[in-house]
């Protein structure tokens, strides 16, 4: 559906993504995970017909973005990051606005406009100016206008950004909703939602493309080196000594935080030594006061995932 | 076609619901309004007044140069700062489409305002006997130099996302422009004539005397068309930036 090969684009001399290649079949959904300035919104524009690519090329269903430029965008829904209304409009009124540009018939506008209001839940603000509207609901206008025409691809770039938490979780079973029938392209920078609603992730840091795989494998292969903070009673230099010895321990850190001896363990991948740690600790005499496993933070992903790659 | 109609009668909404474009023309309805009192009413120093719109029309020349850059400077800045330009260039719609949209709607808001001028030459018909040759060919004249002026403010409004930048620049060019007969009194020869030909106000003059020439029809009608084509190009170059 989407092929995307040797993008790359430059703001000024500073190359804002760079030979990034990609691709998506029909009816998949694919998030785009990096943090801020990483090229998601970039990327995003160029895929919809925004901005041409400084050099590469994007075909949509076949059509150049460049070339056939109108072509994509009839075919593409967009919800950029900064909701785009207008603000001194009604909802309704915006929405048979967008679907003119959009050029849909007139039949079809009534029709599609209603159903995009069901859909986003705007039912009691049919004739409010946008300008009144919360930012949730701003944003549900905001993708109501983007899959009113029913187009065979959908962008998102971070929309669940700045809305609160219930309407992020309705945000997020709507988009999982239409990614059923459709293409979706949307970008994050929260890996749980990614996984969520994706089926497949496309890490993109500094403007490259640095990991590509289905979210479960992605956790799978970030877990595979998970950690393990234990605070043990006992001296603290034979208690690392012990620790390393076990098998499947990578290497240990060790913190005093008041009182308290604080043990970072990092694991080789999968494998699982909390039993073996706490009978070397029962076995010595010292006390197991507490162990939890470390999850990791996106930051602590990207962090790994970049040096892996310059490495 | 549909496209431009859609964009234009958005934004004809818009004029019609905003206090702005209600102030703006109010303000050319008082001031042309007084300028056409002073000119058949006033008889100090005047002592045969004429039965004419000239004096209306003179007037509106100058307060259409204000009026224009107030009515064009939000059309496509908002839309930049709102970042709807996003949404707007990625519909399928052409640039000059929406260029052309947009400047039939401030054209349609100028063409109402002018419109409602209407009764100064009633209250000429009624009350005198004027010569409606020099009313019409006025009329058109003003509605060819409004529209020029607003081809002019919807460039600058494209230029920018400030529209009081927009419509500071757009008022600098029609100054520039409206004062070259000037300017054209200090030079000689060819400069003088060019100088002369490019003012926008030289080929009104005419217009207001009862003439009309196909030569200043054609100069509004290209130098509008020449500011439009800008405003595409510069619309399209926001791409590439």
């Amino acid at each position: 559906m989407i092929q995307a090969t040797g993008l790359t684009h430059f703001y000024g001399p500073n190359p804002a993504i760079e030979d990034v290649n990609f691709g998506v079949k029909r009816g998949e959904v694919l998030g785009f995970l990096g943090p801020n300035g990483a090229g998601k919104t970039t990327t995003m524009r160029i895929l919809t017909g925004f901005m041409p690519p400084t050099r590469g090329k994007v075909t949509l269903d076949g059509y150049d973005v460049v070339e056939q430029s109108l072509d994509v965008r009839r075919r593409v829904g967009y919800l950029p990051e900064t909701v785009p209304l207008y603000t001194d409009m009604t909802v309704t009124s915006y929405l048979k606005y967008m679907g003119t540009l959009r050029g849909m018939p007139s039949r079809n506008i009534k029709r599609r406009v209603e159903d995009v209001i069901d859909v986003c839940h705007l039912e009691d603000y049919r004739s409010s100016l946008i300008a009144k509207l919360s930012k949730g609901f701003r944003q549900r206008v905001g993708i109501a206008q983007a899959i009113l025409h029913e187009p065979d691809v959908l962008v998102l770039d971070e929309p669940t950004i700045g809305i609160d938490p219930i309407q992020v979780v309705e945000t997020r079973s709507l988009i999982k909703d239409l990614g059923k029938q459709q293409t979706v392209v949307l970008s994050s920078h929260i890996l749980p939602e990614v996984s969520m609603i994706c089926e497949r992730v496309l890490i993109i840091h500094e403007g490259h493309i640095v990991a590509e795989d289905t979210p479960g494998n992605l956790a799978e292969r970030l877990q595979g080196s998970d950690q393990l903070e234990v605070e043990i009673g006992g001296p603290p230099d034979e208690v690392l000594s012990e620790l390393r010895e076990i098998e499947g321990v990578s290497s240990v850190r060790h913190r005093s935080l008041a009182n308290r001896e604080v043990y970072t363990i990092r694991l080789l991948q999968g494998a699982d030594v909390r039993d073996d740690i706490s009978r070397a600790v029962i076995a010595r005499g010292w006390s197991l006061l507490s162990m939890q496993s470390v999850g990791m933070t996106l930051e602590d992903i990207f962090l790994r995932l970049t040096t892996d790659e310059e490495n | 076609m549909r496209t431009v109609q859609a964009v234009a009668w958005k934004e004809i909404q818009i004029y019609f619901s905003s206090p702005t474009a209600y102030i703006v023309g109010l303000i050319f309805l008082a001031m042309t309004g007084v300028f056409f009192a002073r000119d058949v009413v006033q008889t100090q120093g005047n002592p045969f007044p004429e039965a004419s719109l000239s004096g209306f029309f003179q007037g509106a020349s100058i307060i259409l140069i204000l009026m224009a850059p107030a009515l064009t400077m939000r059309l496509v800045a908002e839309e930049q700062k709102l970042g709807t330009i996003e949404l707007l260039l990625t519909s399928p719609v052409r640039d000059w489409e929406v260029v052309v949209g947009k400047y039939l709607a401030s054209l349609t808001f100028l063409l109402v305002t002018v419109a409602a001028t209407v009764y100064y030459v009633i209250l000429l018909v009624v009350f005198a006997d004027p010569d409606p040759g020099p009313m019409w060919a006025g009329y058109l004249g003003l509605v060819l130099y409004g529209a020029t002026a607003l081809s002019i403010g919807m460039l600058t409004s494209t230029l920018t996302s400030n529209q009081i930048v927009a419509a500071v620049v757009a008022l600098g060019i029609l100054l520039v422009l409206y004062f070259t007969d000037y300017a054209a009194g200090t030079l000689t020869g060819l400069p003088a004539a060019i100088v002369q030909e490019i003012g926008i106000k030289s080929h009104f003059d005419d217009f207001d005397r009862g003439v009309i020439d196909t030569k200043h029809v054609v100069y509004y009608v290209i130098v509008t068309a020449f500011f439009l084509f800008l405003t595409v190009r510069a619309l399209e170059s926001r791409r590439w930036r």
